[in-house]
């Protein structure tokens, strides 16, 4: 009964969505009234029944309901709950429902905020959301039903890929999905604008916050990614460029570029074009990373089961979507980009290359994750293209821009002489110059990447530093009061951009200085590695829920003072019979203690892989850092907008 | 009877004669390890690590083709395991790290490479970003060349003064939200 | 300017459409048209060795498979309906697998080849760029190796790809 329950409020939420769409944006092109006043509780009406088709899923999966096959193929009796409730986004089906539940959220989001919008804007807005969502529920049901059911029912489940039964499965897909599904209501808003003929400074100003939050959601999202794959994968490592990772990375970056752009729109009235340009693109390429996820046109690790009938379906739902919006785009964008003027050394051209630079990183990224494709497509032969090339393009691109970041903030708008700036940042140049090619010197170790990579963390943190004692120096009355004169806004940049400080700082003391040791082990053998001494006390079968493991316990001891004592795993899953590592960490301040269970060689021996990772947390550290300072962005009072007043 | 607390003021005493105690015990518990460890040291998993150094450094370069996205040298597919072998085996032959890399590209293609090749086919993938780079930031620089020749063309006539300080004199500017 | 976004577009759509009908996960073989690499390795069952070269003046066919392998088992019983034909020697190579299991795997399931060879290590499927279980190559007279495919023989891939080239090559 609650599949069928599932699937029927799924089909009211198709329709309601379709009138979403419809009505209001016949409305705004009628001006009548009523007809947009629809929009807002026909998004609270579609987002009421997402919902119950959403839990009817994850209540099939809580009750072990092995009739329907999502659940048979994805759960199993032994499964706990908690995975259990994971497993209904573990599939292609449940998570694009996931998809589907989040848009609902967004658009429920923009109506209940948006007393300021004018009500053809408003109407437009969740029109287009509308459209969003009624692809993606047709999408739903006709390829992709979660509520399809067997008869005669199973007696188990095959189970959930061991690998996401993890806590990382409880909060990476939704946060992910939460940003990357944020995108389409700045998406939404620009063509509400180009439609409505009103690509202005108040919608800049609109679009802001909402990019802005969305961005947030999608930099945590993928910073879980990151994490939950280094301590998942037993084997350290944190980013591939994998094609997932790179459909999730990409609107990552344009959304960065798009908040930048939105400050050069919002100050200065420019390049409206530009920035609705890239509210679309960044949208589209969430969509586009959606498709190359699950058409199978891309092979990765986390490739869904591939359909060419689900291909096809997002590929047409892409095109007409991003083709419509791009031919509007072409038609109605402002002809003349009518802002005001600015010098070549300026605030304004700092943030405009910035954006470039992020825009061609994207592009690249797009390029490395398609070209295998597009060369076999013209038949030009078969390659890949690995992690060694998107970090050979990669990093030479965005290092202009993480220099940048240290002057863009301190440089005026319109114009600027780059003797003040010179003035103005001597200090902290010299500062990083020297501590970055010194502190490798007393690290024991130095290469130019180190040097490098250290010389833009420390560059980042003393000219945002310079930049906020200038601050509290030019404020007429003291420290605090200064302190506190201070926006939301300018504390979310400053501690957005120190967030990138601690992450570069993070990966390039992974990169330079990690060490590992591969070693045969058995009870009683000891190493050392980076200053820790191992001794493997003993290796035991454990048993879990719904697996067996062979478990090592690992005493660490450093200069003769106990530490901690490690226990990594190398797990046989009942149900699949898949072989897991879980892998031991341990944090403290300077880095991560890693081990992990290659093979055994004997019933007594064990390979095992111990490693080293020097301040591997401040990536996450930093990312988190990131998303806060966006957090703090969305907080600042200019953001608080009042009724509208006009019409 | 009352119970010696142990404050600072006299902890000196009894403090510091446990911690002799406890050094001495972990000193030879230390011994005894020590003496343990130095027969009981774990190997390296590699029988001949110099030669692994070497075979791990040409399969970090080489794609896992039945993994998603790993080399040969961190996957534990049978393939991966018997590709490593070869290689091994090779260099144990004397063959150099190209004549190895051309061995697998004879076999299964530019597939194999986890870095792209440098060819012809290649050429837009290594040079496109650069290029696209350049062309950015050329189109900004025309751009702002643009705008400042526009701006010295612009001259003001005297009903445009007049019209300005009536504006400025009658504050409706003012109006406007403010930013 | 304003329409460039949009024809870019169109140029990755066309990409995408034709990516829809490719697999990424095939690796084509770099041998095609070149000489199938000499081995030497017993035959199961038997004493005797072989050698491609002694094929040479024949066409035929090279049948990867192992007792292991549960995608072989798809098309075992289809290769066993074309060897009842005759129209071309089929030689299995046993990769990577035991000997015993091997002979109980094919009387379980029925013989479809004139012999196997027994590749234990996997070295000669590595000379021969194997990655996967089951792969099928087509050798001609002079001994170049001029199809591979990979995975399991499907009704499609006989009729379409192979009996049309054998046909050719006999000819």
């Amino acid at each position: 009964m609650i599949p069928e329950i599932g699937h029927l409020a799924l089909i009211i939420a198709l329709v309601a969505s379709l009138i979403q769409c419809v009505l209001p944006m016949w409305g705004a092109h009628t001006n009548q009234i009523q007809l947009m006043q629809v929009a807002r509780p026909t998004a609270y009406t579609q987002l009421f029944f997402v919902i119950i088709a959403f839990v009817a899923l994850m209540t099939s999966f809580i009750n072990k309901d092995f009739s329907v096959i999502n659940v048979v193929q994805n759960s199993n009796a032994d499964l706990p709950t908690i995975y259990r409730i994971c497993a209904t986004w573990g599939s292609h089906e449940g998570s694009i429902l996931l998809w589907g539940l989040m848009l609902a959220l967004w658009s429920s989001a923009v109506a209940r905020f948006s007393k300021h919008l004018t009500l053809p804007i408003l109407a437009r807005t969740l029109g287009v959301l509308g459209f969003i969502s009624f692809g993606t529920i047709l999408f739903t049901l006709i390829t992709s039903n979660p509520f399809l059911r067997m008869i005669p029912a199973a007696s188990n489940g095959t189970d959930l890929n061991p690998l996401l039964q993890d806590p990382g499965m409880i909060i990476h897909p939704p946060m992910l999905y939460m940003g990357y599904v944020g995108t389409s209501v700045v998406f939404s808003l620009a063509i509400a604008a180009l439609l409505s003929g009103k690509l202005d400074t108040a919608w800049a100003r609109w679009s802001r916050p909402w990019i802005t939050v969305a961005w947030c959601f999608l930099t945590i999202g993928i910073a879980l990614g990151s994490g939950w794959a280094y301590y998942e994968l037993g084997w350290g490592g944190w980013w591939f460029w994998d094609p997932v990772e790179n459909a999730s990375f990409m609107p990552w970056l344009l959304g960065t570029a798009l908040i930048h752009s939105l400050a050069v729109t919002e100050k200065r009235g420019g390049f409206k074009m530009w920035t609705a340009l890239l509210a679309i693109l960044t949208f589209s390429m969430s969509l586009l990373g959606t498709f190359l996820v699950r058409s199978g046109v891309i092979t990765s690790v986390h490739a869904f089961a591939t359909d060419p009938e689900r291909g096809i379906f997002i590929l047409i739902f892409l095109a007409i979507l991003i083709g419509g919006s791009l031919t509007l785009f072409s038609i109605r964008a402002p002809k003349a980009v009518a802002g005001e003027e600015f010098d070549l050394v300026s605030k304004d051209s700092m943030l405009l290359t910035n954006n470039i630079l992020l825009l061609v990183a994207a592009a690249a990224v797009l390029l490395g994750t398609l070209y295998p494709l597009i060369l076999e497509a013209l038949g030009l032969g078969k390659l890949s293209v690995g992690k060694p090339y998107f970090d050979a393009v990669f990093v030479p691109l965005m290092t202009p821009a993480l220099f940048l970041m240290g002057v863009g903030p301190i440089t005026r708008w319109r114009s600027a002489k780059p003797i003040d700036l010179v003035t103005q940042l001597r200090w902290a140049l010299g500062a990083t110059v020297v501590s970055a090619v010194f502190t490798p010197f007393v690290l024991r170790s130095w290469t130019p990447g180190i040097g490098f990579g250290l010389f833009l963390a420390i560059w980042i943190t003393t000219a945002s530093l310079v930049n906020l004692f200038n601050r509290i120096k030019s404020h007429p009355a003291n420290a605090i009061s200064a302190l506190r004169a201070q926006s939301a806004s300018y504390y979310g940049m400053l501690i957005a951009h120190i967030g990138v400080a601690v992450f570069i700082f993070g990966v390039t003391m992974v990169n330079g200085f990690e060490e590992e040791k591969d070693l045969r082990m058995s009870a009683g053998t000891s190493n050392s590695l980076a200053g820790y001494d191992f001794v493997l006390n003993n290796i035991q079968q454990v048993q879990g829920e719904n697996y067996v493991a062979a478990q090592a316990t690992i005493t660490v001891t450093k200069d003769n003072q106990f530490v901690t004592v490690m226990k990594p795993e190398k797990r046989k899953y009942f149900s699949s019979q898949m072989l897991m590592t879980e892998a031991a960490i341990h944090t403290s301040f300077t880095g991560d203690l890693y081990i992990s269970m290659a093979e055994a060689i004997s019933n007594t021996e064990w390979g095992v892989k111990i490693q080293f990772k020097p301040f591997i947390n401040w990536i996450w550290g930093g990312a988190f850092l990131i998303a806060l300072g966006g957090f703090f962005a969305v907080m600042d009072k200019k953001y608080r907008f009042k009724k509208n007043k006009s019409l | 009877m009352h119970h010696k607390k142990l404050t600072i003021q006299n902890w000196p005493h009894g403090f510091f004669r446990s911690v002799l105690f406890i050094l001495t015990l972990s000193s030879l518990g230390l011994l005894a390890v020590n003496a343990d460890a130095q027969s009981n040291i774990a190997q390296p998993l590699a029988k001949d690590p110099a030669l692994e150094a070497r075979v791990m450094d040409i399969a970090k370069d080489l794609r896992c083709l039945v993994c998603q996205n790993e080399t040969i040298a961190g996957s534990h597919a049978d393939l991966a395991i018997d590709l490593r072998n070869q290689i091994q085996d090779q260099l144990e032959a004397g063959k150099s790290k190209n004549e190895i890399m051309q061995y697998m590209v004879d076999r299964y293609g530019d597939f194999i490479l986890f870095k792209p090749p440098v060819k012809s086919s290649t050429l837009v993938l290594w040079l496109g970003p650069f290029l696209l780079l350049l062309l950015g930031m050329w189109t900004l620089w025309r751009f702002i060349k643009k705008q400042s020749k526009t701006k010295k063309v612009t001259v003001f006539s005297d009903q445009d003064l007049s019209q300005a300080r009536a504006m400025l004199e009658s504050k409706d500017y003012l109006k406007k939200d403010a930013e | 300017m304003k329409r460039l976004p949009l024809i870019i577009f169109a140029i990755l759509v066309v990409f995408l459409v034709i990516g829809l009908k490719l697999k990424p996960k095939e690796i084509p073989s770099p041998f095609i048209g070149k000489p199938a690499p000499a081995f030497e390795l017993s035959i199961l069952s038997q004493t005797e060795r072989f050698e491609p070269k002694s094929m040479l003046g024949r066409v035929w066919l090279l049948n990867v498979w192992a007792s292991w392998c549960t995608s072989c088992r798809e098309e075992h019983p289809l290769l066993i309906e074309f060897s009842k034909q005759k129209l071309v020697p089929i030689i299995g190579l046993n990769y990577k697998d035991k000997d015993p299991e091997a002979i109980k795997w094919l009387n379980d399931l029925g013989n479809p080849y004139d012999f196997s060879v027994v590749d234990a290590k996997g070295k000669v499927g590595i000379d021969y760029g194997v990655y996967g279980v089951p792969e099928t190559f087509v050798i001609d007279k002079s001994g170049k190796i001029v199809h591979k495919h990979i995975g399991p023989l499907t009704p499609e891939a006989l009729n379409k790809d192979i009996l049309p080239l054998l046909k050719k090559l006999n000819s």
